[in-house]
């Protein structure tokens, strides 16, 4: 395959419509060759337009998609070195294991020793060789998702396209394909482009992050940068349980860093965003950021927060806890058990003060909502 | 008692429905011209049938036109239900709605308006004006029974062939066509059916030049009872059977054909 | 996609181009016949005429119209009372049972309807089967003959036209959720209630769809009259018929005709309002309602 640099996949300026609904709007997205990239975002956000828009079932209706460099919003699916792997595999139902994964290179008139070896490779490859002759309907959820897999990949394309593969199988089994999925893209090398609205899936798995809401790219980065840096409010809930104190910008310092008046308490604030003296901010905290201390604990120091606690729910290697802070706003934390600190049982209506790791906050301006 | 009554009351319909075809295929058997007693077993009715020789010439006649139209009815009505399922165009909803109406439509409605449009285009009325009609008269229901088919098809499996390489006609062929055989099939045993039995329309778009059995037969039972119409009756009633049981053989359900779940 | 384009292209086209020139323009022309005049040597000539429909106010052929309306009516009631407990009963068979039941009721649909009005004339004729059941239960001491009256004509499309009821009454009968009707029962309505409340509603595209595909072929239809009722009365098949193939009087076929599509367009709406109002109606809803205003 010829060298290319720059991304094997890349959208410039696509926006799609239906009639007058839009489903996405003027999306740039490059995909780095090898890389695996996940689109993560509720129902009817557009990720699977842009799937299906890399596969070719749909055409852009404003912008450009390329592949290798080349603009493809002409060529048909056919045409594509790109394969998918379908929500519910779509196996042909009345071809034999054997018939559904050589279809691809029977479409491309290959020879047929070729075919036999390169469709026992790749069953192989999926642990299903001795499956061959049986019927799609013969086999369990886990294995026709594999035959799905086997015949994607036979074809050697550039890149796999993957539409929530895994939401028809028990949890159990998705663990264990999602470690399947990764251990084959590190073999095979090549770029695969998964779909998925589970948060947990998409960080287990994945060198990059799109997070996507209402047809816009909210956010991308690796699997660490959205879940710690999350850059709005959308993202900061979608990937998981966070904490949201309003403050007021006091004093600013240098290094980015502030100090801030948050329900009553002057916190200093570390953040690589601009923010003036006066300005509204949102303070951003998950759950297992937030310190909780015995309000007459010795180890307590610096600014803090008081609240009672609501809920104590033991979780085996945390608790979470619900705090209502004096100021009537409850909070989420996490706490894990440690040998330092072996306390960690709070009774309901007890007295507690809460603070977090300094530098660990994420800090928003209070524009928007 | 209560759960054998509604039982007896099925039974009974059935009764209706079949008593007088099974006394027609009886008395095919009986060796006596008019009288409705029986005189005895005999083949002779059939035997008399097939020396008919302008009978057997129309039967030859209804079988060719009934094979030619279900298959043409099958290609354009199954094509119909393709463009109807896979594809927006302007006046789709009226083409529906046309094929909807033609399968309510009287037959006499459709044989005369067929009549007049031959005419007016001065055509000779035989094999081809014949074609034509039945071809219109069963087309609507191939649609509508490869429609039900497809309305159960899985989508998925045209993109997923699609995005193997294979052109859009390439995936009606290796997967759209073997699924919906089953359908397709049986549409074109009901447009055989629909054109072998057609009285009302053929009886005005064909010539004496193209005579076809159903209206030989009307022509004979105009004139009463008869026992080699009895013997035709009997015949054609055993075909009818036949197809009937190879279109349901074909039309059961196969789950694992259509979508999962 | 330019493959793809031309194969869409094809299909669409051939598929209009087919029932545009042998459906819509036959139909549109056999309309258009029905306002011209007859001419002397040719069936119609092109001149405007309204006398076509003026001449169907005439009393004989209202006569036929009315007769033929009489007829078609009863028969499709009594297809109806006969049917719908029939196709009640068969949606709710056992599955085991239900297909070779369906079988029974496809047969005779698919079988000749020619040959199944032949087969009644063994039935009904003189010394036919029903006069000598009659003379063995002493309920008659002679030869009688049913046959060419309208009782003769009325059996025969009852006889013919029963399965084209029974189909569509099934198919609508069995997708009925078992359940709206125990949740009727539940909520206090008795049988009767819960199936005049829930079943007949729900049910009703069934009965519509039923009573068009018996009630236009059996206006429509000229041989079971020929073959049962003699020459006793003309119906509208006839009617047409004979315009076209004796009297040779096109236009007044074609205007006798229009009439048929016009019912038919007629029916054809009323079906869709029924099949959208059982398609909307939130008929749950509607069961509870009246269950709890009942108790």
């Amino acid at each position: 395959m010829k060298e290319n640099n720059g991304p094997i996949l890349e959208l410039r300026g696509v926006s799609k419509y239906y009639g007058s609904t839009s489903a996405l709007h003027d999306i740039n997205l490059q995909v780095e060759n090898g890389e695996f990239l996940t689109l993560l975002g509720p129902s009817g956000c557009g990720k699977t337009t842009i799937l299906r828009i890399f596969s070719g079932f749909e055409t852009p209706t404003k912008g450009e998609v390329l592949l290798n460099g080349k603009v493809i919003n002409d060529i048909v699916p056919e045409k594509r070195k790109l394969n998918t792997v379908f929500q519910n595999y779509a196996l042909f139902p009345h071809m034999s294991v054997h018939d559904n994964v050589a279809f691809g290179l029977r479409m491309q008139k290959r020879p047929a020793d070729e075919i036999k070896t390169r469709v026992q490779e790749a069953l192989r490859m999926v642990h299903l060789e001795n499956y061959a002759q049986r019927m799609p309907g013969q086999l369990s959820g886990g294995q026709q998702q594999r035959v799905a897999i086997a015949r994607a990949v036979v074809n050697n394309p550039m890149v796999l396209l993957l539409d929530e593969p895994f939401s028809a199988l028990d949890f159990k089994l998705r663990k264990q394909m999602q470690f399947e999925i990764k251990h084959l893209q590190r073999q095979l090398g090549i770029t695969f482009i998964f779909v998925t609205h589970d948060q947990e899936e998409a960080f287990a798995m994945s060198d990059r992050v799109v997070v996507m809401n209402e047809g816009y790219i909210e956010q991308i980065g690796s699997p660490q940068e959205i879940y710690e840096e999350p850059e709005n409010l959308f993202v900061a809930r979608f990937v998981g349980e966070i904490n949201i104190l309003e403050g007021v910008i006091l004093e600013v310092q240098e290094n980015n860093a502030y100090l801030a008046d948050v329900g009553g308490v002057t916190f200093p604030l570390r953040t690589r965003r601009n923010f003036a003296v006066d300005e509204k901010v949102l303070v951003l905290l998950r759950p297992e950021d937030l310190k909780i201390y015995h309000p007459h604990d010795e180890d307590l120091e610096g600014p803090h927060l008081y609240g009672r606690i609501n809920e104590s729910v033991y979780k085996g290697a945390t608790v979470d806890l619900t705090i209502t802070l004096d100021n009537g706003q409850r909070i989420q934390a996490a706490e894990f058990f440690n040998e330092d600190d072996a306390d960690i049982n709070y009774n309901i209506g007890e007295r507690v003060a809460v603070s977090w790791v300094a530098g660990w906050e994420v800090v928003l301006d209070n524009a928007g909502e | 008692m209560r759960k054998k009554l509604p039982y007896a009351y099925m039974w009974l319909v059935y009764a209706f429905l079949y008593i007088p075809i099974l006394v027609v295929i009886i008395f095919s058997f009986n060796n006596a011209r008019f009288s409705t007693d029986w005189n005895g077993f005999t083949l002779k009715w059939y035997d008399l049938l097939l020396k008919n020789q302008p009978l057997m010439d129309a039967a030859v006649n209804s079988l060719l036109v009934a094979v030619c139209a279900a298959s043409l009815a099958t290609f354009m009505g199954g094509l119909a239900a393709l463009c109807i399922h896979r594809y927006k165009f302007t006046g789709k909803k009226i083409l529906q709605g046309s094929i909807y109406m033609l399968t309510i439509s009287p037959d006499i409605v459709m044989g005369i308006a067929l009549l007049i449009f031959f005419i007016s285009i001065k055509v000779e009325l035989g094999f081809i004006t014949l074609l034509i009609a039945h071809v219109t008269l069963a087309m609507p229901f191939v649609t509508l029974t490869v429609l039900a088919r497809l309305s159960e098809f899985n989508e998925n499996l045209i993109e997923a062939a699609r995005d193997l390489g294979a052109s859009e006609v390439k995936s009606f062929v290796h997967v759209l066509l073997p699924l919906t055989a089953p359908a397709v099939a049986a549409g074109w045993l009901l447009s055989f059916t629909l054109s072998l039995d057609d009285v009302l329309i053929s009886f005005f778009v064909t010539g004496p030049s193209f005579e076809v059995l159903p209206l030989k037969i009307y022509s004979m039972v105009r004139h009463g009872v008869k026992p080699d119409i009895n013997a035709l009756s009997a015949i054609m009633f055993g075909l009818t059977l036949f197809l009937v049981l190879l279109a349901q053989f074909l039309a059961r359900p196969k789950k694992k054909f259509l979508k999962e779940d | 996609m330019q493959a793809n384009n031309r194969f869409r292209l094809f299909s669409i086209s051939s598929v209009w181009l087919w029932l545009g020139l042998f459906a819509l323009l036959p139909n549109l022309a056999l309309f258009l016949v029905s306002f011209l005049d007859r001419g002397e040597t040719d069936f119609f000539i092109p001149v405007f005429t309204l006398d076509n429909y003026s001449r169907l106010l005439d009393p004989a052929f209202i006569r036929i119209f009315w007769d033929s309306m009489y007829l078609a009516s009863i028969s499709t009631l009594v297809c109806l009372l006969l049917g719908y407990p029939f196709a009640y009963l068969l949606a709710r068979s056992s599955k085991r049972m239900r297909p070779w039941l369906m079988l029974l009721v496809v047969v005779p649909f698919w079988t000749n309807s020619l040959i199944r009005t032949y087969a009644l004339i063994i039935i009904l004729k003189t010394q036919g089967l029903i006069n000598k059941l009659f003379i063995w239960l002493g309920l008659a001491d002679g030869p009688f003959s049913l046959m060419y009256s309208d009782f003769a004509v009325f059996m025969g499309l009852t006889y013919t036209l029963l399965p084209f009821m029974i189909l569509p009454l099934y198919a609508s009968i069995e997708k009925l959720d078992v359940r709206l009707l125990d949740a009727a029962k539940d909520l206090g309505a008795g049988t009767l209630r819960s199936f005049w409340h829930v079943t007949l509603p729900l049910t009703l595209p069934g009965i519509v769809a039923g009573s068009i595909l018996v009630f236009l072929p059996a206006l429509g239809t000229f041989y079971v009259p020929e073959i049962l009722g003699g020459a006793t009365n003309m119906l509208l098949g006839t009617f047409i018929k004979n315009q076209f193939l004796v009297a040779r009087d096109w236009p007044l076929g074609a205007a006798a005709s229009t009439i048929l599509t016009l019912l038919l367009v007629l029916l054809a709406l009323i079906y869709r309002m029924s099949s959208r109002k059982a398609a909307e109606t939130p008929l749950t809803e509607k069961g509870k309602k009246k269950g709890a205003a009942d108790a």
